[in-house]
């Protein structure tokens, strides 16, 4: 096959993979299935949902902000607590509908944009609160899928998660740097304000 | 015969794009249509009205006029109390003379930058505060029903910030004298736009 008929079919089966990448299919917060095992829906299912991606971003750009020693804290017991909210959860059957998202956003969020000075137990507190919370209904969702398995996916990603953004914004030291990690709660808290409107709608 | 394979293949595509058509999918015939279905709908909201633009630049302008800490107090109060009159506005509690009070915002605002004024940072916050109910209240209630309520408000939030960002990143121009001129005149403009917004609203 020579070079142009090569790249005719390289284009064709470019504008092939678009025209299915085009076709319209659901997207299934709670039911990631990357075909990779557990452990890894479990890490999918963290990143691609916004619900917990974006509460645990704030928790650790809040605990950044408080300094390593709460950002090193939140680290270890935010998968901690979260992995037993999961087992917890998992044992429950019938878990109620609440705005969990729209809080954690209204809350962090306002912790970060105000820069609130926090002892570190109390950032911990927080970590342990917001992961048990999560945590449990991670498991309720999990029961019949990934199960313990996804509940240590999740705990490793959420390790790694917070150790980044936490070490990140700790480094910081230009001042409207930490203005502009504060402007990016402002916005959290915005949207979980929004959200909390939403679903009392 | 190696070769001749991949050029057979392109000759079925037509083919398999045809059949492609038939792959099962739902069918959402008109459902769709105006649904708040995630970040990409919720973040063309604010640009939809030419009323918030321009009042939510003029945040952003004067913010920068005033410098630090107003260039980031101001669009970090407006989202924040903007998304308290959006949840108004969903909760369907009524404000009276929302549309008014958008045009007033672009006058007001306008103004600021035109007359380079630098009142105490509480009380610009709480006047950019005041007009940002009005314009969380209107979007408030033009939101759509949809199914992705969290993507929808980041999208829209992270608009309303985009919006004042370029207004900061216009004011920067502030430094030099005629930039700082500049400025005025795009106050001008605004608050000129204002009084249309509300001679339209009051028509």
């Amino acid at each position: 096959m020579n070079w142009k008929n090569r790249n005719q079919s390289i284009r064709a089966g470019l504008a092939a993979a678009i025209f299915v990448l085009c076709c319209p299919s659901f997207a299934a917060a709670h039911l990631v299935t990357t075909g990779m095992g557990p452990v890894y829906d479990g890490i999918a299912h963290l990143l691609l949902t916004p619900e917990d991606f974006v509460a645990v971003l704030s928790l650790a750009l809040y605990s950044g902000l408080r300094g390593a020693a709460a950002g090193r804290r939140t680290m270890f017991l935010l998968p901690l607590a979260w992995f037993a909210g999961g087992i917890a959860g998992s044992m429950v059957s019938g878990v109620p509908a609440l705005p969990t998202a729209a809080l954690s956003f209204l809350i962090l969020g306002s912790l970060v944009a105000a820069d609130l000075r926090m002892p570190v137990n109390a950032v911990s507190a927080f970590a342990v609160i917001i992961g048990l919370v999560h945590g449990f209904f991670n498991g309720a969702a999990f029961k019949d899928g990934a199960g313990t398995l996804g509940l240590l996916g999740i705990m490793a990603m959420l390790f790694v998660l917070v150790a980044l953004f936490s070490a990140f914004v700790v480094s910081l030291r230009k001042f409207w740097m930490r203005i502009a990690v504060r402007v990016a709660g402002s916005w959290i808290a915005a949207s979980g304000l929004l959200l909390l409107g939403w679903s009392l709608r | 015969m190696r070769e001749r394979i991949p050029y057979k293949l392109q000759q079925c595509l037509p083919l398999l794009l045809a059949l492609m058509v038939f792959l099962p999918s739902s069918a959402l015939a008109h459902v769709e249509s105006g649904q708040a279905t995630g970040f990409i709908t919720g973040f063309k909201h604010p640009w939809s009205g030419l009323d918030h633009v321009v009042a939510m630049i003029a945040v952003g302008l004067w913010g920068a006029q005033l410098g630090n800490p107003a260039m980031w107090v101001l669009p970090v109060t407006f989202p924040l109390v903007m998304s308290m009159g959006a949840m108004m506005g969903l909760l369907g509690i009524p404000l009276p003379g929302s549309e008014i009070g958008i045009a007033m915002s672009a006058i007001l605002l306008g103004a600021m930058v035109l007359g380079e004024l630098r009142p105490h940072l509480i009380i610009a916050a709480l006047l950019v505060g005041f007009f940002a109910i009005f314009h969380g209240h209107a979007h408030g209630t033009e939101l759509p029903p949809g199914e992705s309520g969290l993507l929808y408000s980041m999208g829209f939030v992270i608009a309303t910030g985009c919006l004042h960002a370029t207004g900061i990143s216009v004011g920067l121009i502030h430094r030099w004298p005629v930039g700082r001129l500049a400025m005025r005149g795009v106050g001008l403009f605004i608050a000129v736009m204002g009084i249309t917004f509300l001679w339209r609203a009051l028509a």
